[in-house]
Parts: structure tokens; sequence; C-alpha cells
């Protein structure tokens, strides 16, 4: 069928007010089939090293095989209906060589035989081979150390699939009926949950297993005014972990609370955030419009993860820096010269950003990536200045290192990997400062929770983001609720703004299923942590329109 | 196994159908081969292939439905799926929105494939990528560009003798060259059927003169402006308003198209006069799917005509056939694709006839703030130039917009001769007052 057509029919079918949920791939199956376990880790080898033989036999300097299968399952409802329960598998074979110093890529749908994987390899060969004739600069892999044997699993408590069902749709039947019984006129909620698990091996000796357990919870609330036609919606302020069911059984400890709306720490609420949500909603309708002008913004995580994400997380991958993604995604304002320089204020001295894929319950978190590097720490800007970018084992000798940063990730066994984004965070001011000590002084601010709608141009200059609550600070105290807020800045301008960061203990980690790049498109997960932030005297616009 | 035939199709479902013990079954069948070459910096980067072929079943007890896949075809393993899909049922919720399953229909016959396309090979899109490149190299510019390919079909059948099956085929190919100083950058995207009509060369060349004069831009003030959009500049905002015409979300009153105190506004004038937007799946240009394909089940309505807006005023809108149902409406489905009509003149009458105004190539990161009012920012990208007394004066930087389809469709100045987008029929437009927030760095 027609890709295209499938996209629009699908998104038009979806309608406007679900979340566009992960590309399911592959078949469909029965929720205990989500608990089978795969094949057998020396199975894996056998046919691993069948592929990477057929491959070097053939004439590839270098191979890597990965043996994926992807597990999916999605809990849809709204009000007090179960709109869809999908449980899916998806399993095959990745196969990636250099050959004349050309990258070849195939893949195979149900290896199961080590004749399956030997011929992927093959193809994988031809294909390089082919593409070698348009070569303009050969791959330069940087060396890495084969580790053997060796595995990772996420750090789970409960297992996402050994939950029954019914415990899953009792949950958000609770969050709905909890939302519906404080006012609100429509919900939808889900349960997204995705178990990877993947096998790597490689020509530098490397066996890598890993089992990798991420989940996402999440609803949207629907107050409508009648009498006026006017609608708000707002969405929950849980997040995208990975973690296991525990991330759903919560103590009163993880909450935030006498911030005017309850925030949620390692562990997440969903039924008295849904109830609060319900309150809002219509507290939104009433709320004040905001008067367009320069404010002091106190940013939540909740909300800053997306800036953070789209203005230095995107501006510091290697590749779009290069132009490899010049046809997409785009290119970034932050360019060779200005790393070079050791001089680019990003930011205020206060900003330091790290990327890692190694924080406990964090979306990028792995132990190797998917082309064997180990996950580790770096930084990305010190003391406000550029120091450094986001690399793979090709690129790292552009910015004159000889260790790849461990960035390497495919959404599926069908995709061929390449640079993504690891967690991207913002660093807790080292001074003890609280969230009441940070407003305090503020004369005319505005307070965001969540995030809202967000859009940069191709080399992330400018922007513009909403969020979901939106309050006013007037001489250090918040006053009210304000609605039809957003703000645009640029991105250089912004983050020398930061004047203040809260201390670690306000620091959390909000990720997503949802980060988008490549053509053809690949879907990647990733956090950023940070705690709440001040910006001063960004410009708020009023994005309210009578049509 | 590649692309079944009609006949081979039908062979596959009629034997999944005569295992079912169920009260009601649907049958999906479909294939998919795709390819593409991806190329950045003048060389290619990357290039893949797949081919897949998948069958679904879905089994109903009452309103209870479940489903199983699988893409081997040999009975044992269809007989298994047949009993899978039906345990699933018996597992399964009742679903109390379901509709039972329709009967025989009868499916426009769509001219979507052509062979040059399905014919493909790695090849043929080296060279395509080549003669981008090729031309770039010379020129000394950065070309960064993208082919996919892909050839198809789909059947379906169900227990109450429905059946349909057609063959599609599509081609996307997008370039953008940017010049070595990265103070220049253009693009074309164009979508076909038949790939015989894409010449990247020309293509490329198009990219290439928009990328060496949109250098050394000048800023100018933001604000409310005469804009000229190419197509693929209004495309994704139209078909994003497009994608809000469902009437269960109008009906519950969270939608562009409620009314003030409840109900849709279906029949009232909520555009230009000017505005006339339908879809016919036997359009030439951009031919449709013959009948409706579905998530779990198999919808199986057909496509047909259809008048969504005619002359500024809302004719139709989607359901579902649970809230047609419901409410006592004829069940019309969304399309594959919307024909916006437009006028005869080319994008350079447009420009004649214009004092001042800015022509936008494209729109980027375009994200909806207010679902309300079907507000959405994006970016200008690769190509935004100032217009004064009907000519091309000088590029300018980009502008980040903050509007509203629905306030745009009511500020037509012009419309030119539509042009293929996307899948859909777009003309360029001239509309005043467009609404410009802020400027941007970025090439």
């Amino acid at each position: 069928m027609n890709r295209r057509d499938f996209i629009q029919q699908a998104s038009i079918a979806a309608g406007a007010f679900i979340i566009p949920v992960v590309t399911p791939g592959g078949r469909s199956v029965a929720s205990e089939a989500l608990l089978e376990p795969g094949l057998d880790v020396m199975v894996k080898k056998r046919l691993a090293d069948a592929g990477l033989n057929a491959a070097t036999a053939k004439g590839a300097s270098y191979a890597d095989i990965r043996i994926g299968r992807y597990l999916n399952q999605f809990v849809i409802t709204r009000e007090d209906k179960v709109q869809s329960i999908v449980n899916t598998e998806s399993y095959g074979v990745g196969v990636r060589v250099i050959v004349n110093g050309c990258w070849g890529f195939a893949s195979l749908g149900e290896a199961k035989t080590e004749n399956d994987v030997a011929k992927t390899a093959e193809i994988a060969v031809a294909i390089a081979k082919a593409n070698s004739k348009l070569l303009a600069e050969p791959v330069q892999l940087a060396a890495q150390k084969g580790f053997g044997e060796v595995s990772y699993k996420t750090p789970i408590i409960k297992n996402l699939f050994e939950v029954p069902i019914k415990e899953k749709v009792d949950l958000l039947m609770a969050v709905n009926g909890a939302a519906q019984k404080n006012g609100a006129d429509y919900v939808n909620s889900q349960l997204f949950m995705v178990n990877e698990q993947k096998y790597f091996a490689s020509t530098d000796g490397s066996y890598i297993d890993q089992d990798i357990h991420r989940l996402w919870p999440t609803f949207t609330v629907t107050g409508i005014d009648k009498a006026t036609g006017q609608f708000q919606t707002r969405n929950s302020l849980g997040t995208a972990k990975a973690m296991g069911y525990e991330y759903l059984e919560s103590k009163p400890a993880d909450r935030i609370t006498g911030r005017k709306t309850t925030l949620f720490n390692s562990r997440y609420d969903m039924i008295d955030d849904a109830t609060l949500a319900a309150v809002q909603v219509k507290e939104k309708i009433k709320a004040k419009s905001v008067e367009p002008g320069k404010y002091d913004l106190v940013l939540d995580p909740t909300h800053l993860r997306l800036t953070i994400h789209e203005s230095v997380g995107h501006a510091t991958e290697l590749d779009r820096v290069l132009g490899y993604e010049a046809n997409f995604a785009g290119t970034s304002f932050a360019t060779m010269d200005k790393w070079k320089s050791k001089n680019f204020n990003y930011g205020s001295k206060i900003v330091n950003f790290f990327a890692d894929k190694i924080q406990p319950g964090s979306m990028g978190a792995v132990g190797w990536d998917d082309e064997g590097v180990k996950s580790k720490k770096w930084d990305l800007i010190k003391d406000g200045i550029l120091v450094n970018y986001q690399a793979t084992r090709d690129q790292v000798h552009m910015i004159g290192e000889t260790e790849s940063h461990g960035c390497s990730y495919a959404d599926s066994w069908n995709s061929v990997q390449f640079q993504r984004m690891p967690n991207v965070s913002l660093a807790p001011q080292k001074e003890k400062l609280s969230f009441e000590e940070m407003i305090k002084d503020v004369k005319k601010g505005i307070y965001i929770v969540g995030y809202g709608s967000f859009s940069i141009d191709q080399q992330r200059y400018n922007f513009q983001f909403g969020g979901q609550l939106f309050y006013e600070i007037k001489n250090g105290e918040i006053v009210g609720m304000l609605k039809d807020v957003a703000y645009q800045s640029n991105t250089q301008e912004f983050w020398n703004s930061c004047v203040k960061i809260c201390d670690d203990s306000d620091f959390r980690v909000e990720g997503s299923f949802f980060d988008g790049k490549g053509q053809p498109s690949q879907s990647s997960c990733v956090s950023h942590g940070s705690s709440t932030s001040r910006f001063d005297g960004a410009n708020v616009i009023n994005t309210a329109r009578k049509v | 196994m590649g692309i079944l035939s009609q006949q081979e199709a039908k062979k596959i479902i009629d034997k999944v159908l005569s295992f079912s013990k169920a009260d009601e079954m649907s049958v999906s069948l479909s294939g998919e081969n795709v390819g593409n070459i991806r190329y950045a910096r003048n060389a290619v980067s990357t290039s893949g292939d797949s081919r897949n072929v998948s069958l679904a079943v879905t089994a109903v007890f009452g309103k209870k439905t479940g489903t199983a896949t699988i893409n081997e075809f040999d009975e044992e393993s269809i007989k298994k799926t047949v009993a899978r899909a039906e345990e699933l049922a018996k597992l399964a919720p009742e679903n109390p929105e379901y509709v039972s399953m329709l009967g025989p229909q009868k499916y426009p016959e769509t001219k979507s494939y052509a062979d040059s396309t399905a014919n493909i090979d790695p090849d043929k899109r080296a060279q395509i990528a080549l003669d981008s490149i090729d031309l770039c190299r010379k020129k000394s510019v950065i070309a960064a560009g993208y082919l996919e390919d892909s050839a198809g079909f789909k059947a379906i059948g169900n227990s109450k003798g429905l059946f349909g099956y057609y063959k599609t085929t599509s081609v996307d190919y997008s370039i953008t060259v940017r010049t070595e100083d990265a103070k220049g950058s253009g693009y074309v995207v164009r979508d076909f059927n038949d790939v015989s009509k894409l010449n990247s060369a020309s293509l490329t060349q198009t990219a290439l003169q928009k990328a060496m004069a949109s250098t050394a831009a000048q800023a100018i003030e933001p604000g409310r402006y005469t804009v000229i959009l190419e197509p693929t500049a209004a495309a994704e905002l139209m078909r994003n308003m497009m994608s809000n015409m469902d009437a269960r979300s109008a009906d519950e009153g969270r939608s562009f198209l409620s009314k003030k105190g409840g109900g849709n506004r279906l029949g009232e004038k909520l555009f230009d006069e000017r505005i006339t937007i339908y879809s016919d799946p036997m359009d030439a240009d951009i031919p449709g799917a013959p009948f409706v394909i579905g998530d779990n089940t198999v919808d199986g309505r057909a496509q047909e005509k259809v008048v969504w807006v005619e002359k500024g005023v809302v004719k139709n809108m989607f359901y579902s056939r649970f809230w047609a149902e419901k409410k006592g409406e004829k069940a019309i489905a969304a399309p594959s694709g919307f024909i916006f009509e437009g006028g005869a003149e080319s994008i350079a009458d447009l420009i004649k006839s214009t004092q001042k105004g800015i022509l936008v190539t494209r729109f980027w990161y375009i994200r909806d703030v207010d679902r309300q009012t079907l507000l959405y920012t994006g970016l200008t990208r690769d190509g935004t130039f100032y217009i004064e007394d009907g000519k091309i004066k000088f590029p300018v930087k980009n502008f980040r917009f903050n509007e509203s389809p629905i306030v745009m469709l009511n500020n037509i100045e012009a419309m030119g001769k539509p042009m293929r987008s996307g899948g859909n029929m777009i003309p360029p437009m001239k509309i005043r007052d467009f609404t410009f927030t802020s400027l941007s760095d970025a090439v």
C-alpha cells in the first residue's frame, strides 16, 4: 500500500485528540506472548557469527549485526471505554558492513537460520559495493575494543508485561473516572509499554545482549464551556521512563507540593494528576488572557525538557553540524568554528549541559550503544561555553577524538543505526536554591509547567514554546492562572538570560519516545534532566485569535 | 512474495474465510516493496530496500473483536492464524462502538499503479541521486536529497461477501541545495505515482537557483504582509486544517467546527467564496485508494467523489461508521488526498500583480498553537523573497509565523494553478495580512 496514504489516513483516523503513537510495527500477538523468552543467547551468537563470517568472506573490513526483538503493548481508552489494546512483536536481523570504505546495510524479518543471516550480510556487502562507486569520503571508524560476551538489563522492579491487562485497564478507568468526577468533559488516557531485546555483535569481538524496558503513561483532559463554545485541554504531567510498572506506584514522598500544582518525582500518581487536571482545565477556560510583553520566566523541568531538547540537544548533534541532515531536520548554528574558538557563549556562566546514556530511569539509559560502545557521560556546554558535540564512531575523528561518545541508535532491526541524541541535561546549580527563593525577587513573571506547542527553525536559532499551565508571578508571589501564553526567543539569547537554576533537590529527568530524525524517519528515546530555572526578560506573545 | 495479483490475493482470502467459526470475519492482505537512497555532502549516505507481505485476520463474536497477523500463507499457518484471532476475540472486552461489517461494495477502478515505479532497481536510484549530485558538484554547491519509492497491493475481504483489491505505486523525492558559504539554501519536493515523471536534475536546478538567489538575505521587520505561498508552503497548513474535519470532535465541542451551544457548523460559510475543496479517487493527478483502509478491522467503505467545502460553505465532514449511525448521517470517510480548486495563473503571474509582498518557498516545523482557532506556528525556509512592484527585489531572512488557515482562507487575494503536493492538489495562494511574528537567522 501507499505509505503516504497510510500515514495520512492513520493521522486523520486518529483524530486531533489522540496523542501520536509509536508506530507499533510488527505483528499483533496475544499479551502473554510478550512474556515468552526470545531466542537463547547461544543461538543468537551462532546466528551473529554466521553473518559476520559471511560479511568478511565477501570482503567487508568491518561488520556488525543486530538481532532485535521489539515488544510493544498499548492500552488506549477514552472516558469509560477501552478503545484498543494492542500487543505487537517484531523480530529480525540488521547487518551493517564497510566495504571499500563505504557503508552498506540490509535487514531481514523473521531471520531464524544461519543461512538467513549470512544471505542478509551478503546483500549488505553488495549494497556497499554498489554505493562505493559514488563514494566521496571513505568511512573512518574509531577503534573500539571488543567486550566479549556481556549483557545489560534496565533495572526494573516490576516487569510491565507481567502486570495483567486488567490491572492496567482498571488504572486507566480510575484515571478517567477521577477526571470526569471532577468536571472533565472528555478524557483520553493511554499506557505505552516497550521492551527492546537487542543482541549486538561485531567483528571487533563484542557480543552484547541487552534487555531495555520503557513506559509512558499519559492522558489528555478536555473541558468545554458550552455557552461560549470554548474548550481547553490539560495533558498529563507524568513522563516516559526506562522503568517497570513501579513508576506508577507512588508514595506521598514522590510528590512535589506547594507550587500551585502537584509535580511528580521519580514515581507518578496518574489518578491524582488527572483529578487535578480536571479542576485546572475548568480554571484555564476562565483564566486571564496574557498581556503580551517581557516577562521573567520560571520554567519547570516538565516544560524545560522540550526547550532543552530543541535548542541544545538537536543543535549539538554532529551529523547536523556536518550537513548530513540538511535535507530534512536541518543543520545547526553551533558550527565547528564556534566550537574551535573555545569562547562561544552558548549560555550564561551558570549554564552547564552534560550528555549521557547512563542516568537511572532515563529513556537513553543503555549499557552499550548500537555500535558496541559503552555508555558514558561527557560535557557539551561548560560554564556557558560550547565544548563538545554528540558523535558516533565514524564521526569522532572530525572533532579530534579517538573514542566514540556512544550515540549510535536504530529504532528497529530493519533500520540502519546512526547518530542519535543521548540524554542532554542542564546541571543543577551547586549552591542551595529552592523554588520559593527563585521566585521571590521576580516582579513580573510567568511560571510555566508542562510542555505544549513547540517549534524551532532548521538551524536552531528561533523558537516558540507553549505549555500546559501558566501562572502569573507578581512581586514574588504567584497571583493566578493565565492562558494563551507562548514565548519566542533565540537560543543563544535565551540561555544567556538564564539567571538562576534550582539545586539538585529539584532535579528531575523527563523523557520521550518521539525524537524524530533521518530519512526514512526514525524515532528515538531520550530524556532531559533539569531543575526549575529562571530566564529574565523573555518575549511573551498572546496566542488567542478571533476566527 | 512481492506483489500478488487479484486472483492470488482472492484465493488466499477465500481460504482464510473458509476456516472461520466466528460471527463475522474480515481479512486484510497487503504487500509492499520499498526502496530508498539518501545523499548529503554531495555523496550517497545510506540506501535501503525492504519487502513485506502480511495477512491480518479479524474475528468477531457479538461486539468482541480479535486480530491476528502472519506473513506465511500455507494452509497450516492460515488455520492457526484464524484460530488465534477467534481466541483473542473471545478474550477481548466488548467494544460498545462496534458496527457490523459491510456487505459487497462497488469500488472505483483507481489508476495509481505504474510499472515504471514498480521496476525501480538500486542502479536507477543511484542514477537519480547522481544526476542531482553531478549538477551540484559542477556548480560548487552542496546537495542533500532523498528518494523513496514503493510498490504495493492491498486486498480486503469479509465473511459477508465483501472483496476489494488494488495496486499502487508512489515516489517521493526531495532535494536541498546549499551554497558553500552556507548563506543560501533552496528546496524542492515532489511526489508522483509514475517515476518516469521525475527528473531529479531539473528539480535540483530549481533548488540550486533558489539557493544562489537566497544568499545575502536582508532582515525586514516582522508584521503583517501579503504573501505568495508556493503550493509546497501552503500544502501542510491546508492538510492540517482538513484533518480537523471530523464530525465527532465537532459534535463533542472540541473542534473549529463546533457550534456555540452544541452541534457542528455543517452548512455554514466559513471561508471566502472562492474556496472549493473536494476529493475524488478517480482524479488523474492524485489517483486515490478505491476503499477505506481500516486499522484493526477492515473498514471497506468505497471512496467516492466528495465536496467538502463549496464556495466557502462546509458541505461534508468525516463520519466514522459508528458516529454516522448514531447521528443518522451518511458515513463519509476521510479521503487519501484533497483537491483545492484554484485559478489559471502561474506563480510568476501572481508575483507580477503584487505591489508589496513576500514569496515563500516552504514552511518548516509547523505545530498547532490553539486547536480552537487552528492557530499554527512555524517558519519560512529555503528561499524567502521580498516582492515590490511586481518583481522579486531581494532575498529576506526567514520569519516565524503565527497564523490560522481559517483566517488565511478568508484573506485570499488570488490563487494560481494547482500543483500536486504531498498527495494533494494545492494552488499557489496570494494571501493578505499574513502574520509574521519574529525573525530567524537560520539559513
